[in-house]
């Protein structure tokens, strides 16, 4: 049976991650490669890499990142943030990425992802949605990192998305994202039944019955930073519960 | 060890390149014939369609090369849509003639579940089997595919996945081998599985 996922996401800040503490058998906490390996032998079942640096000169430093975990890591990975062009699909893909994530330059042309997807294959195109729940019971999407409402709902975009060639959408709930109060269940829910591709749920990760939940709605991987960068929760103890609990797990024999 | 993984153009090799590395194994990357013919080991790697491997095969000359030295008993290795081209035929948009090392087509997934089939799914071994050594209980390993070998319950189907159905995860039939998952993403299982190849290798040679 195919294992649900759990994906750490980390932020890189000129070659650097952005948060994190101390981990006990880890010295440099901030390197890039260092704690993407860390959660690999943790069993974490794929990494998420964003680049917030803010400079485009800089990004020659991202893309060594990016050469340096391919060597090193022996999972799949995702890399996302600045991607606006065909080319900087290129570029990741050809130093190791599996799939590329896509976000606010989708949204200001949605071609790219037709164009990404015929070109390098759905399988590794990842639709981003930052979303942000109305007054009406909908949900919509900002862009430029959750500053600006585009007035696009966000779940005839995901449709849209996946109709041009996504082959995964990766929701981010901005109403739960830093409150460590739970995954949005309600669009979750509604993205996992109405959708046929993989989504992978972001935001709102607090405790392990939060995974559990979200879980439950149907979804196929759960995005998780500060909880696993601030050591709140131990990936293989957050295995080992949710197998328990009769969601299936990779590397989580008991 | 000398391990030549094909290079027709077809997908990114670094990721195959780095698994040999991390086994202490400097694969080369290559379609120069004394190459191959030198290796004791050749990879046939692949990602895309089906039409553009079996097409790139074609142009760079490579297909009386590979049946000369899968006949010559060379061990050879197929991955995720290199796998695929190890069989007869392929009905992945079309029908295309495949290199017909192992016997069975390759086709569409008839199922309710999500495709591409993508993500960690367990292997259930089929045979006793020397990929076998060292592996946990349950070997998860990494998918993306949306086509795969029927049928499932023939000989050469040493290791199957459970998506709806058994979905044939490993292929071999003497000397010829497919993995249809990417053992190169697959972790300390991946690792291992490559681990147990070169032993093999190593071994028979």
């Amino acid at each position: 049976m195919l294992a649900k996922r759990i994906v750490p996401c980390l932020d890189v800040r000129n070659g650097r991650v952005v948060k994190g503490k101390q981990f006990k058998h880890l010295q440099d906490v901030d390197d890039p490669v260092s704690l993407g390996k860390f959660y690999s032998d943790q069993l974490a079942d794929e990494l998420v890499f964003y680049d917030i640096t803010a400079t485009h000169e800089k990004r020659h430093i991202f893309l060594d990142v990016v050469r340096a975990v391919a060597e090193t890591i022996t999972i799949p990975f995702t890399i996302g943030g600045g991607i606006a062009s065909i080319d900087d699909f290129h570029q990741v893909l050809r130093a190791g990425a599996d799939k590329v994530s896509v976000n606010s330059a989708a949204v200001r042309r949605p071609e790219l992802i037709r164009e990404a997807a015929q070109r390098f294959g759905s399988q590794c195109v990842v639709l981003s949605i930052d979303a942000k729940r109305d007054n009406h019971g909908s949900w919509q999407v900002y862009v430029e990192g959750g500053r600006k409402n585009t007035g696009i709902d966000a779940m005839a975009w995901a449709k849209q998305g996946v109709a041009l060639g996504a082959g995964e959408i990766c929701m981010n709930s901005m109403d739960a994202d830093g409150e460590k109060a739970g995954f949005d269940l309600d669009l979750n829910r509604r993205l996992a039944s109405e959708l046929p591709v993989p989504i992978i749920a972001s935001g709102g990760a607090g405790t392990m019955q939060d995974f559990k939940d979200v879980f439950d709605t149907g979804v196929d991987a759960a995005l998780a930073a500060s909880v696993f960068h601030f050591g709140q929760i131990d990936i293989p103890d957050l295995k080992v519960y949710l197998q328990e609990q009769g969601i299936p797990m990779r590397g989580a024999e008991v | 060890m000398k391990i030549a993984v094909i290079d027709y153009e077809v997908g990114n090799l670094a990721n195959v390149y780095h698994a040999w590395k991390r086994l202490g194994i400097e694969a080369v990357i290559t379609r120069d014939a004394s190459v191959i013919r030198d290796a004791d080991l050749i990879e046939l790697p692949g990602v895309g369609a089906v039409r553009d491997a079996i097409g790139n095969l074609e142009k760079f000359d490579l297909i009386p090369l590979l049946e000369e030295q899968v006949k010559a008993g060379k061990f050879f290795m197929g991955v995720c849509l290199g796998m695929q081209l190890l069989f007869e035929q392929s009905f992945e948009g079309g029908t295309y003639k495949g290199l017909g090392f192992l016997p069975g087509d390759i086709v569409p997934f008839h199922t309710k579940l999500k495709v591409p089939h993508m993500g960690w799914n367990a292997l259930e071994f089929r045979q006793d089997h020397w990929l076998k050594k060292n592996l946990p209980k349950e070997p998860y390993v990494y998918f993306v595919h949306s086509y795969h070998k029927a049928p499932a319950a023939t000989p050469d189907v040493i290791a199957t996945a459970d998506y709806g159905e058994p979905v044939p995860a490993i292929c071999g039939l003497n000397n010829v081998l497919g993995f249809q998952f990417h053992p190169e993403k697959s972790g300390r299982v991946g690792q291992q599985l490559l681990k147990n190849v070169v032993d093999y290798v190593k071994q028979e040679g």
